[in-house]
């Protein structure tokens, strides 16, 4: 019973999946087939052009723009491997991301939990503090935000100056997100737990964490690309062996821009982690953006 | 920076949608049924202090670090202020009129306006029929949305870089490629020349924003129910008059959605314009983020970038407004209810 009362809970945000189909009807024909393929084209050209550069000279780049390798060059991706800055930049953009996701998961559910669950004072106006937080961009913000964390907290250069203030712009988010998944847990099911002697918290952490898992997997995935991603905060706050892989691919872009081998390079290999983490959990995100777009 | 409203706007419209939905019902919990009132028993306080310890850490990073900081804003943009020392040197709105008077600040706006525009009349009906395609049966389309979700993933700096290498002027790919077939790009690259500079970066944020497009339409065509369909088939609908009259008028609310999305990003676009451009060749691709951060940080004009970031809040805020009030006004509940709500 309980496995299915589960699948109805997180199956509540997402709208009518039931009508999950396809195709209209129609076959596809020539001309989908078509575009299709310069859609593959015109999407993958680029990237895969950076990836394959990255195998070549510079000379080569240079003759031939468009050919394949010949003969194929390691010697880019070598460099880039063996360099310590890489691998300085890959830890601080790990950290800060790991440190912002963990902020936003944890202390979003914590929220969400009573703005969605509890009944009491001046709940739906602390709540509406979160969802007008959403039309602050961080942008507006980022003036005096360098201020109060390089002089007022002396946070300047440091993994959690870059961490706390992300965190706080991706909260208003993620409780708006979460909120609909924990009020959609049955009020049976919290009558049973507290039958069985859970309380408020016990049933917070035995019940409403294990059930928020899929809306936990969206906030948090959405929170660490875009944390993984983020230039303008860490461009204003961090510098010298404290960057992160946007800021080094920027710098190295523009120290070595002749040298665009070596900047292919260095940029697929910033990208890839990024990449295979968004695509496997791709799903998840296109049924959350669905869930939330369908409202 | 753009990459990240997308989302979270999605979910704010929906999420309003939804608060006002259930608390006209039912107040005391929107989950409904019999438990708040076995809770009046118990001391009201307990609850209170428990509710805030959960909301406690949430709130305290939110107000340090997004509302103090916009007041903050605020206050500084009334000053002359140069990043050390007091605040003493009180201008009042002076600050604002020397940025709204201000050339480059005109031109950074006025190019966000064209972004905003430029974006939603390219990739609405680009987005539209690349989504309407893919949701036929074919072979391979899985593998093809995973493809044209792609260049979202990747951050804005990366995409930046990699086109900045592939529109260098001569040797670049783009202009080899145009060499090929009989064609020269201009002397300066394209980024390189204010004519084109702008119109190029539109091509790049394009080619990254294109495939959000793709993916948040088909999630919507997901929502449009196969009976419609197939009813207008039996009916003898041609494929393209079943999308034209059913498909895509179903799919209005997800359209709107994006666009406001769309439109909130475009006003924000900084990482992009920064690593092609700078927001040169002669301030031809400025835009209002590109403009308070070089006031902000290579200036240290500090009241005159505040300044600056209230007046682009001030228009993203107007933006949104008339936005809420004249189109997406249609997808609130009260004013039409829609199909897929009777469903719930």
């Amino acid at each position: 019973m309980s496995a299915a009362t589960a699948d109805h809970v997180t199956a509540v945000p997402k709208t009518p999946r039931g009508h999950r189909k396809s195709a209209n009807g129609h076959k596809a024909g020539p001309l989908t087939y078509f575009m299709a393929i310069l859609l593959v084209c015109v999407t993958l050209g680029p990237v895969s052009f950076a990836v394959l550069g990255g195998f070549r000279t510079n000379a080569q780049l240079a003759e031939t723009p468009a050919g394949l390798p010949d003969p194929w060059v390691f010697d880019n991706y070598r460099r880039v491997i063996t360099s310590s800055s890489f691998w300085q930049y890959a830890l601080n953009s790990t950290v800060i991301a790991v440190l912002t996701t963990l902020m936003v998961v944890v202390f979003g559910m914590m929220a969400a939990y009573p703005l969605a669950r509890f009944s009491f004072k001046h709940r739906e106006k602390i709540y509406m503090i979160f969802v007008a937080g959403m039309l602050f961009p961080a942008t507006v913000a980022i003036i005096p935000l360098f201020i109060l964390i390089n002089k007022d907290l002396s946070m300047g250069n440091t993994w959690w100056g870059v961490a706390l203030p992300q965190a706080a712009f991706q909260l208003p988010m993620t409780i708006v997100i979460l909120r609909p998944f924990l009020q959609a847990i049955p009020n049976e099911i919290e009558e049973a737990a507290t039958l069985d002697g859970a309380g408020r918290v016990g049933f917070f952490a035995r019940i409403v964490l294990p059930l928020s898992g899929p809306g936990m997997v969206t906030t948090g995935v959405l929170a660490f690309v875009a944390s993984w991603n983020a230039y303008l905060l860490p461009l204003l706050l961090l510098s010298g062996d404290k960057k992160t892989l946007p800021l080094g691919v920027a710098d190295f872009s523009s120290q070595y821009s002749s040298d665009t081998a070596g900047v292919f390079a260095f940029t697929t290999l910033s990208m890839i982690p990024a990449l295979i983490f968004f695509l496997t959990m791709q799903n998840k995100i296109v049924n959350g953006l669905q869930g939330a777009v369908k409202g | 920076m753009a990459d990240k409203s997308p989302a979270s706007l999605d979910a704010t419209l929906s999420a309003t949608n939804r608060t006002t939905h259930t608390s006209a019902g039912d107040l005391a919990s929107p989950a409904g049924g019999a438990g708040p009132d076995r809770r009046k028993t118990k001391p009201n306080y307990r609850l209170g202090v428990q509710a805030a310890a959960f909301i406690a850490p949430a709130l305290i990073l939110f107000l340090l670090f997004v509302v103090w900081p916009m007041i903050r804003a605020v206050q500084f943009s009334l000053y002359k202020w140069k990043g050390f020392g007091p605040l003493v040197d009180f201008v009042g709105l002076k600050n604002y009129v020397s940025v709204l008077t201000n050339d480059v600040f005109t031109g950074a706006l006025v190019h966000n306006l064209i972004i905003v525009v430029a974006s939603i009349l390219i990739q609405l009906p680009l987005g539209l029929l690349i989504a309407l395609l893919l949701n036929r049966k074919m072979w391979g389309r899985g593998a093809l949305r995973t493809i044209v979700f792609v260049p979202y993933v990747l951050a804005e700096v990366i995409v930046a870089v990699v086109w900045f290498q592939l529109l260098q002027p001569k040797y670049g790919a783009i202009d080899t490629m145009l060499n090929a077939i009989g064609l020269s790009g201009p002397a300066q690259g394209f980024l390189g020349t204010p004519k084109y500079a702008l119109a190029t970066v539109m091509v790049v944020l394009t080619w990254k924003y294109l495939g959000f497009a793709v993916i948040l339409f088909l999630a919507g065509l997901q929502g449009v129910p196969e009976e419609l369909t197939e009813a207008a088939q039996i009916d003898g609908a041609s494929w393209w008059q079943t999308q034209r009259k059913i498909t895509v008028p179903l799919l209005g609310p997800t359209l709107r959605t994006w666009a406001f999305l769309s439109m909130v990003g475009s006003l924000q676009l900084f990482d992009m314009v920064w690593i092609l451009t700078k927001g040169g060749p002669a301030n031809a691709t400025t835009t209002m983020v590109t403009f308070l951060i070089t006031e902000g940080t290579k200036r240290s004009n500090f009241g005159i970038a505040s300044a600056a970031s209230v007046i682009l809040f001030i228009i993203a805020l107007i933006f949104a407004l008339l936005y809420q009030r004249f189109v997406m006004r249609r997808d609130n509940p009260d004013y039409e209810p829609r199909k897929k709500r009777s469903k719930r």
